[in-house]
């Protein structure tokens, strides 16, 4: 894509890190089994594997949260026993966490010495010394913000940057990044990509996670892959195309979503008109038909997620109106958008979507209580019917339907979302980030159910960042653009640049007809 | 060299069933608690097992029982109830001073209207309004023993006709050889146990508690049900108030005083999380009654009284403790 680093050679040198023959077992599950690792300094070396695979796992007894059952961990040709991250941290060794672990309320040199501040007698903080050290790190990382900035106040990527600046506070050997690109959009990337070729050059070496095939052929020099706790094998990101990596991964070619898009539309679902929530977004008017995906593209911030928020009843709007099926709806709770046909994946699924600490089946019955029961005792014998349904038809891996969705890989618990709102037998299906975070085998399952829900009279709303998941999805596209929508194009008729135009306030004068 | 390829899965299996049984340990903890402290006191008191003494505490128990049957609703919900101390007090000097007034039937209904309307109240201010609910039942709890003392003007009420009275039935009647407080305890209970484990508006309730925000966004209507959960503790606290008073026939101003930490205690003993969507009716019943044995086993063996203050906070130290412990393990044991 941008800058291509065509074809990174394997970096020739001894590793700086080895796992050897690491096994980690829970309770009743081998998490890991007998799997081998290494990262040679300089260089970026994937680990890919689908959700569950046991790549976190491994992360985590790298970086001394879990301790292995087996095996050892050399670390500059010495030998290591991590007791505990700090332990871990203090060798060298940083994790970037996939959930960002920052203190909202402080400033940026705070939370990256957090921890660890340089004191002066009598347990003082040396403020001097924060404030130079970490404008040192800073420096580095070349980014756009002062250490006395408050971090609630930064945008998801810069916070990004302030977790790697807490990574190099330790002076890293190796850096571990969990998914770091999960909640960035397409063009905050490259300053992250800037960043870890500025560490590899320093000599540091990169533990890279991604679901994301482009990242990672395009920074890694070499890719590792874990399937169900094994290790299936290294190569060199020169040496392979992104077809032999999913074999690895899954076992078996992908099936990849070769659906057609849906083609017959009906009558008019959903009509938005000059849809208003003060100084969030402002006159959004768009339709969706019946059996027709609309794929709405903008960047985190452009108020995508606020407006379907707002056809689903969870905000007020402050002038316009919303039609479902001919009539002025508005709705003024999300209890009464369901009761009308309305279904809402949300954007995040673990605060929004789930109750992580209820089992499988009880997630998956919440929004249809009332199909479940009779005379408001539930009937169990319908809600297993229910989980059992959705169970098989979107291939979720459970032990059982009383784990704990908690447990559960991303993949996994999406497709709870999806059926659990598939069995309100809704008109309007809104999904927001539908595939965020999940591995490449459900996330094109889950395309292929969107296309097929669609076809099957669905009107459904998809909200994404990814560019690949719109264009391969919509019938239509509407681009928004701090707060507005700028443009609408046909689905199959449009370029990357006109997208990327819209979403970024450049085209606004260009789509005037 | 067999030998060694046998003895690995043995170990695995001999690992597998400890972990098993540890979690079957830890799942039944406050049961096998309760029936240890029940051996332990029975040694020092021959008196402690007899049917009269165990039936005396339970009886004892039942109306904290009660009361806590409705906390635990609202707490499962994610909210607190500290209020239930002084709304005892004002519900029992009013169905025992309007007694004489104007007659039982109509002083019990005035009392579970206006009791209601107490945790209306609350359920509005927390349920609609959003506010935090230890704020406002910690003012609830304080304003109400204002209104006590300004309905009583200080006085200690009493009924007259103490024998004669069909009201006495609550406190003091029995039903089938069994005392009627325990009964109402029991049928409480068991009505509410079913009610959070079996329809749908238990299971919005633990997925109001245990994420509010996606219960939002799955179209439950979160304020009705946080509402709703007042209403219930409010009904228990009249049902108490019903029992206290009948079997007392009398109040004093501040009778349900410090009831609002003896049905907490009873609830985080039982190991219902404070942090809302999760526990159960059944592990407050078991934790109010080892509460209950506990501090009568202690004056059995002689203690004074106020000891058993001291036990209790030590008893729920340790009960917090666990629970979090038990969590920290859990935590250790998700993988992804």
């Amino acid at each position: 894509m941008n800058a291509p680093n065509q074809s990174r050679q394997p970096i020739d040198a001894a590793p700086i890190l080895e796992l050897k023959g690491i096994t980690k077992r829970f309770p009743g599950v081998v998490a890991l089994n007998n799997v081998d690792f290494d990262v040679r300094p300089g260089e970026v070396h994937a680990l890919l594997g689908e959700n569950g695979a046991g790549k976190s796992t491994l992360m985590k007894v790298l970086a001394g949260k879990h301790q292995a059952n087996e095996g050892k961990i050399t670390l500059g040709g010495e030998e290591m026993a991590f007791e505990n991250p700090k332990h871990a941290k203090r060798a060298g060794v940083v994790l970037i966490h996939q959930e960002q672990s920052l203190v909202p309320e402080m400033t940026v040199a705070e939370n990256i010495f957090l921890g660890s501040l340089p004191r002066k007698p009598f347990n003082r903080v040396d403020w001097r010394k924060l404030r130079e050290d970490t404008n040192k790190i800073l420096e580095t990382l070349k980014c756009g913000f002062q250490h006395d900035d408050l971090v609630g106040s930064l945008s998801i990527a810069k916070k990004q940057m302030v977790e790697i600046g807490r990574a190099l506070a330790f002076t890293p050997r190796v850096v571990v990044f969990d998914e770091p690109t999960a909640s960035l959009t397409d063009h905050e990337k490259p300053v992250l990509y800037d960043v870890i070729n500025s560490l590899c050059e320093q000599g540091v070496g990169i533990v890279y996670i991604s679901h994301r095939m482009d990242e990672i052929f395009h920074l890694s020099h070499r890719i590792s892959v874990l399937r169900d706790g094994e290790y299936t094998g290294t190569v060199n990101t020169a040496d392979t195309n992104e077809d032999e990596i999913t074999r690895m991964m899954i076992g078996r070619s992908l099936e990849l979503d070769h659906a057609s898009k849906p083609s017959d539309f009906g009558n008019n679902l959903l009509e938005v008109r000059n849809l208003s929530v003060k100084r969030v977004f402002e006159n959004v008017s768009f339709n969706v038909r019946k059996g027709e995906i609309v794929g709405m593209y903008g960047l985190v911030g452009a108020g995508r997620s606020e407006v379907a928020e707002t056809i689903f009843g969870l905000r007020t709007p402050s002038a316009g109106e919303v039609i479902l099926d001919g009539e002025v709806v508005n709705f003024r709770s999300a209890h009464d958008a369901v009761a009308s046909g309305v279904a809402l994946v949300p954007e995040d699924r673990k605060d929004q979507g789930l109750i992580l600490g209820m089992n499988c089946r009880d997630n998956m019955t919440l929004a249809s209580l009332s199909s479940v029961s009779s005379m408001g005792f539930m009937t169990s014998s319908k809600e297993r019917e229910v989980y059992d349904k959705y169970h098989q038809a979107m291939k979720i891996k459970t032990p059982s339907w009383r784990q704990k969705v908690g447990n559960l890989s991303g993949g996994n618990q999406q497709k709870i979302v999806i059926g659990k709102w598939l069995h309100t037998h809704p008109k309007l299906l809104i999904l927001d980030e539908p595939t965020r975070g999940i591995d490449v085998g459900s996330k094109s399952e889950i395309h292929t159910l969107v296309k097929d829900l669609a076809k099957s009279g669905y009107a459904v709303l998809v909200i994404s960042s990814e560019m690949p998941e719109v264009l391969g999805l919509s019938n239509r596209i509407i681009a928004m653009y701090d707060g507005r929508v700028t443009a609408e194009f046909d689905g199959d008729n449009v370029s990357e640049d006109e997208l990327v135009q819209a979403i970024t306030g450049m085209g606004r004068q260009a789509q005037a007809s | 060299m067999a030998s060694a390829e046998q003895s690995k899965p043995r170990l695995l299996t001999g690992k597998l069933s400890k972990a098993g049984m540890l979690s079957f340990l830890s799942a039944q903890g406050i049961l096998i608690f309760f029936l240890l402290s029940m051996f332990v006191f029975s040694f020092f008191s021959e008196q402690f097992l007899s049917q009269s003494n165990i039936m005396t505490v339970v009886r004892q128990a039942s109306i904290i029982g009660i009361i806590a049957v409705g906390v635990t609703v609202v707490i499962i919900g994610g909210n607190l109830d500290l209020s239930v101390g002084s709304m005892l007090s004002f519900s029992t000097v009013l169905v025992v001073d309007l007694h004489d007034k104007i007659g039982p039937t109509n002083a019990i209904l005035l009392m579970f209207v206006l009791t209601l309307m107490i945790g209306a109240v609350n359920g509005f201010l927390i349920g609609f309004l959003r506010l935090n609910s230890l704020i406002v039942t910690l003012a609830m709890l304080s304003a109400i023993q204002g209104f006590v003392l300004i309905y009583s003007g200080g006085q200690n009420v009493d009924i007259a006709d103490q024998q004669g009275t069909w009201f006495a039935f609550f406190g003091r009647g029995y039903v089938g050889g069994i005392a009627v407080p325990i009964l109402m305890f029991g049928l409480l209970a068991i009505v509410m146990q079913v009610v959070m484990s079996y329809t749908g508006y238990g299971r919005r309730i633990f997925a109001v508690g245990g994420n509010p925000m996606a219960a939002v966004y799955s179209g439950i209507r979160k304020n009705w049900c946080v509402f709703s959960t007042y209403l219930i503790s409010a009904f228990c606290v009249a049902c108490a108030a019903l029992v206290l008073g009948s079997r007392v026939m009398g109040s004093q101003n501040n009778v349900g005083q410090g009831y609002e930490l003896l049905v907490l205690a009873g609830i985080i003993l039982g190991g219902t999380s404070l942090l809302g969507g999760a526990g159960s009716i059944w592990k407050t019943v078991i934790g109010v009654l080892i509460l209950g044995f506990i501090q009568n086993g202690l004056l059995l063996m002689g203690y004074p009284y106020y000891i058993q203050w001291i036990v209790t906070w030590v008893i729920i130290i340790l009960a917090v403790w666990l629970d979090l412990a038990n969590k920290r393990k859990r935590l250790f044991t998700t993988h992804s």
